[in-house]
C-alpha cells in the first residue's frame, strides 16, 4: 500500500514551511501592533467633500442597497455682480451613509457629477452599537483628511483618465 | 535514596506519589500543547499562533482553560445524563493509571510492577470505555458514529500494539518496564557498549509499529476518524462543552504524552544514559542524581516523539475507517508477528 | 486505466449491492444524518439528508435552498451598472468572474464592445479570479480530508491575489470593476510587475499543495476510484467546469467559444482526466490553477494600450432584446439571460450557475458510498453556497 516517498514528500513540505517561518518570519501581521497599508484604490470608507455638493441626489438614487440619506434647502445667494438678482444655492443639510447597509460597491462616488465623494482606503471605524455606524456628514468630512491621491496608472494607459 | 524514601510514612509516599503522577500527566500536556499545538502547527503554517497572552503566548494555556471553566456546561436533553457526565472523567483517569508503571529514574517510580507492561497495555484501554460512553450518552448521531468508530479502531490497533512490544518483552526478558530500561543501557551491541543497547536499533519494525499504533490509539491524523471535525463535526466530543470538555482535551494530550513516556521507555533507554559512561553495572550502582537527571531525559525523549506524533498530525489527511482496519489487520498485525518470530529466533540463536 | 475501470465496476457494484439489501436482505433501521444545515463540510448551509446502513449511504438527497437570496427578482428592480454589484455575491470566492458575463450580455443588447485593453484586463482579473477560487479549493480539499496544514497554505497564498484584485480595483472580494463598455479605470503603476511575480508564488503554492496533498498516498487512497462520474452521465446532469473535464469531456468555454475576451489570444491548454473520480477532478483543477497563472503571465506580455473604455451615454438604456452569454467561471459555466424591454434595468434576468448543476448529480453518486466519502465526494464536486442558492 503506501509507497514512502510521498508520505515523506508531506513532511517536508511542512517542516521547511517551520523552518522558514521561525529564519524569515510568518506570512501573518500581528494586527494591532503591525498595521497594512491597504492599496491606494481600497474602497475602505467615503468621504464627503462638502462644499462640492450640490444636493442633487444622484448617489442617493443610484445606490443600490438605498443607504445615503440626503436632505437639502434652496438658499439665497448674495449676487456675483453688483445690482445682479440672488442666485438660488442648493444648501446641504443633511448627508447621511449607513454603512451597516452599504456594500461597498462605489457606485455613488462614480456618478457623483460634482467631485463630492471620495473613496478612502482607511478602515478601522467599527463600532459596538450598529447605529453608530450612520456617519453623518461632519464625519464624513473628516475623512477626507485620509484620502490619498489617485495612482499614476499602468504604462499603456490611456492618460486622460478622470479623477 | 530509597533509604530516603522509606523513612518517610507511607501517607506521606502516597502524597509524594500522587503529586508525581499528577505532575507526570499535567506537565507533559500543557507542554506539547503549547509547544506543538500552539507554536508548531502555527509555524508549520507559516502563522505565529498566539502570542498575546504572556510573552510569546505562553500563558494563553492558561486562558484558555479559565476561558473553558467560564461556559456553561450544556448536555442535551435526551442524554444519559450520569454516563455523559463521567464518560470524560473515565478517559482521563486511564491516563493517570497508565502514568503510574512509567519508571522516571532509578528510584522516582510510582510503582514498580512486575508485569508493568502487560498492565499498561490493558489500562489504555480503558479510555475506549469513556469514549464509548460518550459516543453513547449524547444521543447525537455524530456522537454515535463517532463513539462507534472510535471502538472499532482502538481495539483493532491495541493488538499491533501488544503484539510490537512482545518483542521488546521477550528480547529484555523482562515485563518490568524498569528491568527493560536497565537491560537497555547496560546492554552493548556485538560488544560495543558506547550507546547501551536501545530497543529502537534492533526492534526498529517493532518501534515504527508501535508508533502507528499510537498514533491510532491517540486518534491524531491520520487516524482522527472517531473526530473528523469536516465529517462528524468531532465524533465523540460533539456535544461536549466547558469543563467536560476541557477534561477530554487535557486526555487526549496527556496521554499523548503518557505513551511517548512508554514508547521512549521501551525503545529509547528510557531515564537512562548507557551506563558504561559511568562505569555503573546494574541499577544498583546508579547515582542519585539520576532520579533528577532521569526525568528530565525522559521529558527530552518524549518531546522527540510527540514532535513525531504532532508533525504527521500536522501533515497527513485522514484515512477512511475501513482503509484503517485492512491497514492494521492485513499489514501491521501480520508485520508484527513476524517481528516476534525473527526476534525469538534471534533471541535464542545469540 | 485499467485499475480505474475495475474500480468503477466496484463502485457500481457495491452501489447495487446497497440496492439489494434494502430490498431483500434482514432489513435493519436504517438511520438518517442530517448533514448540514450547519455542517463543517457544506461550506455554507447546505443539507444532505442521508439515509444510513451503518456507515454506508442507501441514499442522499441535497436539500438547498437555505442561503437563497433572490437575485433574479432583484435585478428586475435595479439599473443595469448597480447588477454587477449585486452578481458579485454570487460566487463569492472568484466574484469578479461573475460580472463578466452579465456585462457581455449587455454590451451584446447594446451592440458594443469594450477596447482591447478591457478586454485584456477584465480577462487577467478573470483569470486571477479563477486563481483566488481555486486555490481556496485546494487548500480546502485538505480540511475536508482531514490534513489542516493545506488550508492555511491556501489562505496565505491566495491572499497576495486578493491583494492584486484589490490593488486594480479597490475591493477584495466584491471588485465591482466592469462597465457595459469597458472597466472603471486603469490599472495602477507596477501592477503588472507585482502580478508577475504572484504568479510565480502561486505556481509554488501549486507545488506545494502537491507534494504536501496529491503526492500523499493517504490522499490518493481517500480519492482515487471514489466518486466516478462516467462521461454519459456527467452530461445527462449537465456538469460542467473542472467536474465535466475530469470526466474526459474535452469542453472549454473559453476556448470553445468566440466573446470579446482575449483568451483566444494567447496559447494556453485545457486540462482533462479520463477517470472521472475524486482525484481526477481535484487533480484537473491544480493543473488549472498552473494554467491560469501562465494565462496571466502571457496576457500581461501582450497587454495592448488604449482606452480602457469605449463611449457609452451617462445614463445607460439597454435596447430591447434578449441575450445569452455564458462563460467558464472557476465552478463552470455561468451564462445571464438577460431580456431588456429598453428601461434603465433589465426586464428579466436568468443566472446560469454552475454549482447548483453540479451538485445535482449528488443523489446518484452518493449512493453506496461510506460517510468519509460523501465529505470527500462534496469536497471534489467543489460548490460555492451562494453559486447553489444565488
Amino acid at each position: 500500500m503506501p509507497k514512502v516517498p510521498g508520505l515523506f514528500k508531506g513532511l517536508g513540505v511542512t517542516f521547511g514551511t517551520m523552518v522558514e517561518t521561525i529564519t524569515h518570519g510568518a506570512n501573518t501581521v500581528q494586527y494591532p501592533h503591525v498595521k497594512e497599508a491597504p492599496p491606494v484604490r481600497a474602497r475602505g470608507v467615503i468621504a464627503l467633500h462638502e462644499g462640492n455638493c450640490t444636493s442633487c441626489m444622484l448617489c442617493a438614487r443610484s445606490c443600490p442597497d438605498w443607504c445615503i440619506y440626503i436632505e437639502g434647502h434652496k438658499e439665497l445667494a448674495p449676487p456675483r455682480r453688483a445690482g445682479g438678482k440672488p442666485r438660488a444655492v442648493n444648501k446641504l443639510d443633511r448627508f447621511d451613509i449607513d454603512y451597516a447597509l452599504c456594500m461597498y460597491c462605489g457606485i455613488c462616488v462614480d456618478v457623483c457629477p460634482f467631485d463630492a465623494l471620495f473613496w478612502s482606503p482607511e478602515y478601522e471605524y467599527s463600532e459596538p452599537r450598529i447605529a453608530d455606524l450612520l456617519h453623518d456628514k461632519s464625519k464624513l468630512g473628516e475623512w477626507m483628511e485620509t484620502v490619498p491621491a489617485a495612482p499614476e496608472l499602468e504604462v499603456g494607459a490611456d492618460k486622460k483618465g478622470k479623477k | 535514596m530509597y533509604a530516603l524514601l522509606s523513612s518517610i510514612p507511607y501517607w506521606g509516599q502516597t502524597i509524594l506519589r500522587l503529586l508525581g503522577g499528577s505532575v507526570a500527566v499535567l506537565l507533559p500536556a500543557g507542554t506539547i500543547v503549547y509547544l506543538f499545538l500552539f507554536k508548531m502547527m502555527s509555524f508549520m503554517q507559516s502563522r505565529l499562533g498566539p502570542m498575546e497572552a504572556g510573552p510569546y503566548g505562553s500563558m494563553q494555556l492558561f486562558a484558555e482553560v479559565g476561558k473553558w471553566l467560564q461556559k456553561e456546561d450544556l448536555m442535551p436533553e435526551r442524554a444519559d445524563k450520569f454516563v455523559f457526565k463521567i464518560a470524560p472523567l473515565v478517559v482521563l483517569s486511564s491516563t493517570f493509571l497508565l502514568v503510574v508503571v512509567v519508571p522516571f529514574g532509578p528510584d522516582a517510580w510510582i510503582t514498580n510492577f512486575e508485569a508493568g507492561v502487560f498492565y499498561a497495555l490493558a489500562v489504555s484501554s480503558v479510555s475506549v470505555l469513556g469514549i464509548l460512553m460518550a459516543g453513547w450518552s449524547s444521543a447525537n448521531k455524530y456522537s454515535l458514529l463517532g463513539g462507534l468508530r472510535a471502538a472499532g479502531q482502538l481495539i483493532a490497533y491495541e493488538l499491533p500494539m501488544i503484539l510490537a512490544v512482545v518483542g521488546v518483552v521477550i528480547q529484555a526478558g523482562s515485563m518490568n518496564l524498569q528491568n527493560i530500561v536497565v537491560a537497555q543501557n547496560a546492554g552493548s551491541i556485538f560488544g560495543w557498549d558506547g550507546v547501551g543497547n536501545p530497543y529502537l536499533l534492533t526492534q526498529f519494525i517493532g518501534f515504527i509499529i508501535f508508533m502507528i499504533a499510537v498514533q491510532a490509539e491517540l486518534t491524531q491524523t491520520p487516524f482522527d476518524m472517531p473526530i473528523a471535525e469536516s465529517e462528524l463535526v468531532s465524533g465523540y466530543m460533539t456535544e461536549y462543552s466547558g469543563f467536560r470538555f476541557l477534561i477530554f482535551f487535557i486526555g487526549e494530550f496527556a496521554t499523548a504524552g503518557v505513551f511517548a513516556f512508554i514508547a521512549s521507555v521501551l525503545f529509547l533507554g528510557g531515564w537512562g544514559v548507557p551506563f558504561s559512561w559511568f562505569g555503573w553495572t546494574g541499577i544498583n550502582d546508579v547515582d542519585n542524581w539520576m532520579n533528577v537527571g532521569g526525568p528530565l531525559i525522559m521529558l527530552t525523549k518524549m518531546l522527540g516523539l510527540v514532535f513525531i506524533i504532532m508533525w504527521v498530525r500536522f501533515s497527513y489527511p485522514r484515512f477512511r475507517e475501513d482503509q484503517l482496519q485492512r491497514f492494521a489487520w492485513k499489514i501491521l498485525i501480520p508485520v508484527s508477528l513476524v517481528n516476534i518470530v525473527a526476534t525469538s529466533v534471534l533471541k535464542v540463536a545469540f | 486505466m485499467t485499475l480505474i475501470g475495475d474500480r468503477q465496476q466496484l463502485a457500481y457494484i457495491a452501489s447495487q449491492a446497497a440496492d439489494a439489501r434494502v430490498n431483500v436482505e434482514l432489513e435493519t433501521e436504517g438511520m438518517t444524518l442530517n448533514i448540514g444545515p450547519q455542517h463543517p463540510a457544506t461550506h455554507g448551509t447546505l443539507r444532505i439528508i442521508a439515509r444510513l446502513d451503518g456507515e454506508q449511504v442507501l441514499w442522499a438527497e441535497p436539500s438547498c435552498g437555505y442561503m437563497h437570496r433572490g437575485y433574479e427578482k432583484l435585478t428586475e428592480v435595479r439599473t443595469f451598472p448597480q447588477v454587477t454589484a449585486l452578481v458579485n455575491r454570487i460566487d463569492w470566492l472568484g466574484s469578479f468572474a461573475n460580472e463578466v458575463p452579465f456585462i457581455l450580455a449587455a454590451e451584446q443588447l447594446m451592440e458594443i464592445e469594450a477596447p482591447p485593453r478591457a478586454q485584456w484586463i477584465r480577462t487577467i482579473l478573470f483569470e486571477l479570479s479563477r486563481i483566488a477560487n481555486v486555490s481556496l479549493f485546494l487548500g480546502d480539499l485538505g480540511v475536508q480530508l482531514g490534513a489542516i496544514t493545506p488550508v492555511f497554505f491556501a489562505f496565505r497564498d491566495r491572499e497576495y491575489v486578493l491583494n492584486l484584485i484589490e490593488g486594480a480595483t479597490g475591493g477584495r472580494f466584491h471588485p465591482n470593476f466592469d462597465r457595459i463598455g469597458g472597466l472603471k479605470d486603469d490599472l495602477p503603476a507596477g501592477w503588472v510587475d507585482e502580478t508577475r511575480a504572484v504568479m510565480k508564488k502561486m505556481r509554488k503554492f501549486c507545488d506545494e499543495i502537491e507534494n504536501l496533498l496529491f503526492g500523499n498516498e493517504i490522499f490518493e487512497s481517500r480519492t482515487r476510484g471514489i466518486g466516478v462520474i462516467p462521461r454519459d452521465v456527467a452530461l445527462q446532469y449537465g456538469m460542467s467546469g473542472a467536474n465535466l473535464r475530469a470526466s474526459g469531456v474535452d469542453w472549454d468555454l473559453r476556448r470553445d467559444q468566440s466573446l470579446p475576451m482575449a483568451w483566444d489570444k494567447v496559447d494556453w491548454k485545457v486540462w482533462t482526466h479520463l477517470d472521472g473520480d475524486s482525484y481526477a477532478r481535484c487533480w484537473v483543477r491544480l493543473q488549472e490553477t498552473r494554467e491560469s497563472t501562465l494565462i496571466v503571465e502571457r496576457l500581461l506580455d501582450t497587454l495592448p494600450s488604449g482606452p480602457v473604455m469605449t463611449k457609452v451615454p451617462r445614463i445607460i438604456k439597454v435596447p430591447e432584446g434578449e441575450a445569452w452569454v455564458s462563460t467558464e467561471n472557476p465552478l463552470g459555466e455561468m451564462g445571464y439571460y438577460v431580456v431588456s424591454k429598453g428601461d434603465l434595468g433589465p426586464f428579466r434576468v436568468k443566472i446560469r450557475s454552475a454549482s447548483f448543476n453540479n451538485i445535482s448529480i449528488v443523489p446518484w453518486l452518493l449512493k453506496g458510498v461510506y460517510v468519509p466519502d460523501i465529505i470527500t465526494i462534496l469536497a471534489s464536486l467543489y460548490f460555492i453556497l451562494g453559486d447553489i442558492d444565488r
